[in-house]
């Protein structure tokens, strides 16, 4: 097990992996997010409710869980840059920061756009719209912090230490809903319960989370292997990789 | 483990509890102040201040909806099911505004706990499904409802 662990952080491993990876994951993203989208913006039934406006779910819904979900996957690398030292876990926060903070903004931009016709104001300071703002700040802080020290190391542990302590705030998101009174209503999908919308709806919505997911993976490939390529241009595999490229 | 990442990994706990336990203690403390708005049990129990900018937020009581034919003057009541406020409020609602659906309004509590609002929001809830089945369960409610049931109440608001 520690075999894999320690491979896991050699950066040309990784660098080959992931070249291998990426044509599947970009593939599998680009047809679930096809599918998922189609179906869920053009032929989806529509709500008795809010009518057609709801169907900025499909793009609200899976940019927030994404917005989250990245967040979780960075504080988990932010602890193995903490604890082990380990190089790629550090370019793997370096990297996916600004993936995140590009998918919080477009829960946030998408969540406005919603609640203008639905709720009738584009903003409210509920807990769940603010706490989804801070995450927001989160991601720029962790960006601004890893630009302003330019020590590699120290910049990876100070990065690592903020996005650690930002962490508390994922909860914090998640139960705004619960714990407090807010505007905005609480999750349609909860793990124990079905989901209070009908298949038709759902599966669309699913398939949409699903392809970001493998989008997502994709872009944290293909970031991460940049970053590589970058912190590792004196080495000599770095430069036979690109004297191949250049060839080919 | 060695010793010296074990004690890292203890430091890096550490941080995350200390942290958790600070946001923690702050949030609960600052409690009423995150929550959007009072319920109406609250505001007939007295707890929300007269005369300070509050919101009030529950469900529109069926059939309390007055309209002014000759302004924007609308009158409704706002109940939690176990209390509920009158409200004023002069202006264009949002469209999800009907009986029964959830709202939020921001405005004062006047002396006579009658509260006058300048803003109207309105709350939906996490339920989405096609107009045919909420027409198939209204109708099968009002079925139940002329045996003489009640309508079941709204899940939430």
């Amino acid at each position: 097990m520690w075999q894999i662990f320690h491979k896991l952080g050699s950066p040309k491993w990784f660098f080959g992996i992931a070249t291998r990876l990426m044509p599947w994951l970009l593939a599998g993203a680009l047809a679930l997010l096809a599918v998922g989208l189609v179906w869920g913006l053009a032929f989806a039934p529509k709500d008795y409710l809010q009518g057609n406006s709801y169907r900025i779910i499909f793009i609200h819904v899976p940019s927030a869980f994404l917005a989250q979900s990245v967040y979780i996957m960075m504080a988990s690398a932010a602890v193995v840059t903490l604890v082990w030292r380990m190089k790629l876990a550090d370019v793997f926060v370096k990297a996916v920061a600004p993936v995140g903070l590009v998918l919080t903004f477009l829960a946030l931009f998408t969540g406005a756009v919603w609640g203008k016709p639905t709720w009738g104001t584009w903003w409210i300071w509920d807990a769940r719209l603010t706490s989804m703002l801070i995450l927001l700040f989160l991601y720029g802080g962790a960006i601004a912090l890893d630009r302003a020290i330019n020590d590699e190391k120290s910049a990876a542990r100070a990065v690592a230490v903020l996005v650690l302590v930002g962490v508390v705030n994922i909860p914090i998101i998640k139960y705004s809903v619960e714990w407090w009174n807010t505007l905005h209503q609480p999750a349609t999908f909860k793990l124990t319960e079905k989901p209070s919308m009908p298949a038709e709806m759902w599966v669309p919505l699913l398939l949409s989370v699903l392809g970001l997911y493998l989008m997502f993976g994709w872009l944290a490939c293909l970031r991460m292997q940049t970053e590589i390529l970058v912190r590792e241009q004196r080495t000599r595999w770095v430069k036979e990789h690109v004297l191949a490229r250049r060839a080919g | 483990m060695h010793p010296i990442r074990k004690k890292r990994l203890t430091i890096v706990l550490f941080l995350i509890a200390g942290v958790a336990v600070a946001v923690g203690l702050t949030t609960y403390a600052l409690r009423q102040n995150i929550n959007l708005f009072y319920d109406p049990s609250q505001i007939s129990a007295g707890e929300a201040p007269v005369d300070v900018r509050i919101r009030a937020g529950g469900m529109v009581e069926e059939g309390s909806v007055v309209r002014d034919p000759e302004s924007l003057e609308v009158e409704f009541r706002v109940t939690d099911f176990s209390a509920s406020v009158p409200v004023v409020y002069v202006g264009i609602l949002p469209d999800l505004f009907a009986e029964g659906q959830g709202v939020v309004a921001m405005g004062k509590l006047n002396g006579k706990g009658r509260f006058v609002a300048d803003q109207v929001l309105a709350k939906h809830d996490e339920n989405y499904m096609p107009p045919e089945v909420a027409e198939a369960l209204a109708k099968s409610a009002k079925a139940r409802g002329e045996n003489g049931e009640g309508t079941g109440a709204p899940s939430t608001y």
